[in-house]
């Protein structure tokens, strides 16, 4: 049995609260309205007021313009940049406006990342869980309970992540335009897609994915222990068939999971591939926590049976999902750079005129410096290499997710700071401490499991 | 002076490790062990330096992706930048997407073919060579070790019957 460390604990708590002070402190200095905007332009816009008019306008065009314009808009904004001057006090108080609500959106934006990353982090430990199960392996048996005491997080990450999106749903922030009414009734494209864009049926379809991933967390988990205490191998075979149901269900609400809670954020865009991209950034991420954690109860003496080839394994997965993330990141990234269609293209644009640090070294960390590091056998087995690759994974993967959400929701107003550290370190510690919690609850290995004995001598 | 080897013929794989390592702690240089499939664990018992193929490869890789990338912008930007469909000749950054699909593949293929060609030159393989077998069961279903004698023929021929070789042989090798 794994006894939860005192020190962790503590650390745990600590990082809670820094995040839960952080984060307060992130929304009470949010802008309240438009003067405090432009005492917040005036103040860092020495000289550079004419870059910040085109950056807001380009940005401006991207959420909030109706499609066809985006584009012109867009060229209009960089050949009349010297023509600002002159611009008229509607245009100055609507660009005030704009910024209010990126400026507003930051400390939400920051704590829907890092909810949503903790979430899914999870949950891909809990498909690889599955995966696991289904395809009867040998070698991860001795694993199953670290990886249920990860995946113990899902439940309560969901429910705090229900909530945010409720709150979205009530106005609380503009995150999601088209859960404005206003901006709907001006906007074509929106309200063409309002059939599936509506809150009512976007939080339902949140409720039964968050409790379908939940249930199946549970039950497994139960079925697993009680398998230890029992007579033959009728549990086991249950939940072979729920990891097999299970696998079927999440890779369809993934997809949709993906439309609605990640794509819809910048609801002009679309693409057909963008759920498995998300899929491939929190799997590998899953993998990557799966390995962390088994190294760290491996490091304080608790998991007498992995050796180093189960180490050598996780490695290998997470070099390959490495792989199979950026592909995809590619292939999405270079079609539409290619045919360079303008309703699909500004999607990038974005990223890559505002965002261009975090958008390429998103890619920097999650594929050159694991592919290099990760690409020889004998690194594979060394703690400490697996350790500082799998700590760049997991940040280069938060970097994903906030690329991915933060130029819809914010726009040229991004910086990493407070608002965002805090948020992770809320989220981590209350991470630590579910995940933890749950591994001293259960004995780390599991009893009657039929591979559990290969797993006990697998060696690579 | 003349050039005796023993061949010490097993039917086990089981049988053939252990007679490896038998071999090996007596001391008596095993020149070679023929076998019809690879036995597993058996390049540990021997006590065979690993393979630095894998190296190979990843250099080829890198000569791989060397070549591309030079040929692709000596090409499409150095030699004749011509606007193709308003793609980015300026600078082989700007049109870099397009090349990935090609730096990609050529790295794969210089990785595995000279990584093959690698090993083909130095386990000596070729089409017309002659085949090394010293004894045509080896390919079917019996191993054979190859174990130099230094005037103790007598010693190892009882060394080889007691590790359970179901064949002991001393050839004259020239």
């Amino acid at each position: 049995m794994y006894t939860f460390s005192s020190k962790l604990k503590t650390f745990s708590f600590v990082l809670m609260a820094i995040g839960f002070l952080g984060i307060g402190y992130g929304f009470y200095t949010a802008p309240k309205d438009i003067k405090e905007v432009e005492e917040i332009l005036a103040a860092d816009s020495h000289g550079t007021h004419a870059v910040k008019k085109e950056h807001g306008s380009t940005n401006e065009a991207n959420s909030h313009e109706v499609h066809g314009s985006t584009e012109e808009k867009h060229v209009e904004a960089k050949t009349s940049s010297q023509k600002h001057e002159v611009s008229s006090d509607d245009e100055h108080t609507e660009h005030l406006n704009h910024v209010l609500h990126q400026l507003q959106n930051k400390p939400w934006s920051a704590l829907y990342v890092a909810c949503i990353f903790f979430m899914l982090v999870s949950l891909g430990v809990l498909v690889f869980y599955a995966i696991q199960q289904v395809a009867q392996a040998g070698w991860s048996p001795v694993l199953f309970r670290v990886m249920q005491g990860i995946t113990s997080y899902l439940p309560v990450g969901a429910a705090l992540f229900f909530v945010l999106l409720i709150l979205c749903g009530l106005h609380f922030n503009h995150m999601f335009i088209w859960l404005d009414p206003e901006v709907v009734a001006t906007d074509k494209l929106i309200a063409n897609k309002t059939g599936y864009l509506n809150f009512p049926f976007w939080i339902v379809r949140a409720a039964i994915f968050l409790t379908g991933w939940s249930l199946y967390q549970y039950y497994s988990r139960k079925n697993c222990l009680a398998q230890d205490e029992a007579n033959d191998d009728l549990l086991y075979k249950k939940n072979f068939k729920l990891s097999a149901m299970f696998l079927v269900f999440f890779i369809v609400s993934e997809s949709i999971m993906s439309w609605d809670w990640i794509m819809s954020i910048d609801p002009h865009w679309f693409s057909t591939l963008f759920g498995w991209y998300v899929f491939a950034s929190f799997f590998v991420s899953g993998v990557t926590t799966i390995a962390l954690v088994t190294l760290y109860l491996k490091s304080r003496g608790y998991l007498e049976f992995v050796n180093n080839s189960h180490i050598h394994d996780l490695a290998k997965f997470m070099f390959g999902l490495s792989v199979f993330w950026t592909y995809l990141w590619f292939s999405q990234f270079m079609l539409i750079w290619y045919a360079n269609i303008p309703e699909e293209v500004t999607y990038f644009i974005t990223r890559i005129q505002l965002y261009n640090l975090p958008f390429f070294g998103a890619v920097v960390m999650n594929f050159l410096f694991p592919l290099l590091i990760l690409i020889n056998t004998d690194f594979k087995r060394i703690s400490w290499v697996i350790v500082m690759a799998g700590i760049v994974i997991l940040m280069g993967h938060y970097l994903d997710f906030f690329n991915m959400i933060m130029p819809g929701t914010v726009g040229d107003s991004w910086s990493i700071g407070v608002s965002e550290i805090a948020s992770i370190l809320f989220f981590l510690g209350l991470f630590i401490y579910v995940v933890f919690t749950a591994l001293s609850k259960s004995p780390l290995l599991a009893k009657r499991n039929p591979f559990i004995e290969e797993s006990k001598h697998f060696h690579y | 002076m003349s050039n005796k080897v023993i061949y010490a013929i097993y039917n086990d794989d089981d049988i053939l490790m252990d007679a490896v390592k038998k071999t090996r702690a007596a001391h008596h240089h095993i020149e070679e062990v023929f076998s019809p499939f690879p036995v597993h664990g058996l390049d540990k018992a021997m006590g065979i330096a690993p393979t630095r193929l894998a190296i190979c490869a990843f250099l080829y890789g890198c000569v791989g992706i060397s070549v591309a990338t030079a040929m692709m912008n000596y090409i499409m930007i150095q030699d004749w930048p011509q606007d193709i469909g308003g793609k980015p000749s300026f600078s082989y950054i700007e049109n870099m997407p397009a090349f990935v699909p090609i730096m990609f593949e050529l790295t794969v293929f210089f990785a595995a073919h000279l990584m093959v060609i690698t090993f083909y030159m130095r386990s000596k393989l070729w089409p017309f060579k002659e085949a090394e077998n010293p004894d045509v069961r080896t390919t079917d279903d019996h191993f054979l070790m190859e174990v130099a004698v230094h005037d103790n023929e007598e010693e190892l021929v009882s060394f080889f019957q007691n590790t359970g070789a179901v064949e002991v042989k001393v050839i004259d090798k020239h």
